[in-house]
């Protein structure tokens, strides 16, 4: 069995790095694209149940997908290097903030519709001025959980030639003759990313949403 | 079409049948053991009070955290590449999944139900069995749908590392850069991982209790971590 050898990650160190942040970017890249394109659908079939059921569906049976296999498809349609990554990553992480982006735009007070119409303000001012604005919470939510994971699924981008952490994992450690080092250290600095991400987004959370603090979130 | 033809060729050349089997077994045996532990385990920590629960709390965290992809490649660094390694690496993944659907339906069942069965002058040996169980059969589905899509996706993965199974057929696509092998692999991938989900999802139907069945079908859309 073999030994953790802190002399590689030394000597490694710059490769650890930049890994780490071809990692990030990675990430950072599939969630602006799965952002831009799940919150404008769910803007789209908010109120239509039929459209709802649909792309819920979609995205389920998207979400079902083996991840090895998504990526490989995408790789027969557009080559191979971090494009296939990111736009694989982006379709896992678009299920999970249509669903949460859905429930917060559900969770928005009647009385609030109400009142907004009330005060004489357009479908597109009730959107931008009361439902995404209400909707926060779900979408932060929805973010913060596609991020992890996003983080934990990056890490196969490697098999496509994408980068990221999967080179420790895979390049440096499974094809090395299973050398454990740079394995663990992949899969550390991995979870490390991911609840960082977590602490990080929960802070934002924290700050732009004032008016739920009260209630302890 | 002609990518069709080829991929259905490039199936077959690439022993197509025999990597569909031995994905179906690096799946089938792991989620059988996982299925299994996560149930005890399940009723176990929804049984066992605050310890119960900080268990099931750690368990989550972990398995959302942690990527299968890292922790095969542990498994394997700590032992060897090979079927069984990848059984037990795919099995602990399973767990999960299982054990905090299965202890949240637990926790979850109603109450009234369980108080009329003590009233009937049930054991809690007989409440678990005949209420609190099949009321939570929802839950322990949509913990072994979420194992099994986990599990034959996670074994593509295993493969990929040598263990047998599509995954092999797969890297034989990436590391000759052939479309055809390409799909050869991820489609049957595919079809696996969707006929897991389908089958569970008949099979939940079938059981679940007649009162239950309106209730809609759980959610799923967590778990996913490679």
């Amino acid at each position: 069995m073999a030994d953790f050898r802190w002399d590689w990650i030394d000597r490694h160190s710059d490769d650890i790095a930049s890994a780490t942040v071809e990692h990030l970017k990675l990430v950072g890249m599939s969630m602006a694209l799965a952002v831009a394109v799940a919150i404008p659908i769910a803007v789209l079939v908010r109120r239509r149940p039929s459209a709802i059921a649909v792309a819920t569906g979609g995205a389920t049976i998207l979400y079902t997908i083996p991840s090895l296999a998504l990526f490989a498809i995408l790789v027969s349609i557009v080559g191979i290097g971090p494009t296939p990554a990111v736009i694989g990553l982006a379709a896992y992480a678009v299920g999970v903030l249509l669903r949460n982006t859905l429930t917060g735009l559900r969770e928005v007070p009647a009385a609030a519709l109400e009142a907004a119409r009330g005060m004489g303000m357009t479908g597109r001012q009730m959107l931008f001025r009361v439902e995404l604005p209400l909707a926060v919470p779900g979408i932060l939510t929805g973010i913060r959980l596609a991020t992890i994971e996003t983080v934990a699924i990056a890490t196969i981008a490697v098999f496509v030639a994408g980068g990221g952490l999967g080179e420790l994992i895979f390049t440096d450690g499974i094809q090395r003759d299973l050398f454990l080092t740079p394995i663990v250290a992949g899969a550390a600095v991995a979870i490390l990313l991911a609840l960082m991400l977590d602490v990080l987004l929960l802070g934002v959370q924290w700050l732009i949403t004032p008016w739920r603090r009260k209630a302890g979130t | 079409m002609n990518l069709l033809a080829d991929t259905w060729n490039a199936f077959q050349a690439n022993d197509g049948w025999e990597r569909v089997i031995e994905h179906v077994k690096l799946s089938l045996v792991p989620l059988a053991i996982a299925g299994a532990i996560g149930l005890l385990l399940g009723i176990a920590c929804a049984k066992s009070g605050p310890v119960g629960g900080f268990l099931v709390s750690t368990t989550g965290i972990a398995g959302r955290l942690i990527p299968t992809f890292a922790a095969m490649a542990l498994v394997m660094a700590l032992s060897s590449i090979g079927f069984w390694p990848a059984v037990v690496g795919l099995t602990l993944l399973g767990i999960p999944p299982v054990l905090l659907n299965v202890a949240a339906g637990i926790r979850l069942a109603d109450q009234g139900a369980i108080e009329a069965a003590r009233g009937m002058g049930y054991t809690g040996t007989q409440v678990l069995g005949r209420v609190e169980l099949p009321l939570a059969v929802p839950f322990v589905f949509t913990g072994l749908r979420t194992a099994a899509v986990m599990i034959v996706s996670t074994a593509a993965l295993a493969g990929a590392i040598g263990a047998g199974g599509l995954g092999i057929t797969i890297i034989a696509g990436f590391s000759n850069n052939q479309d055809d092998v390409l799909l050869a692999g991820a489609i049957p991938v595919t079809l696996l991982a969707l006929a897991a989900e389908g089958i569970l999802v008949a099979v939940q139907r079938l059981i679940t209790p007649t009162g239950l069945r309106r209730s809609r079908r759980q959610a799923r859309l967590t778990g996913r971590n490679a």
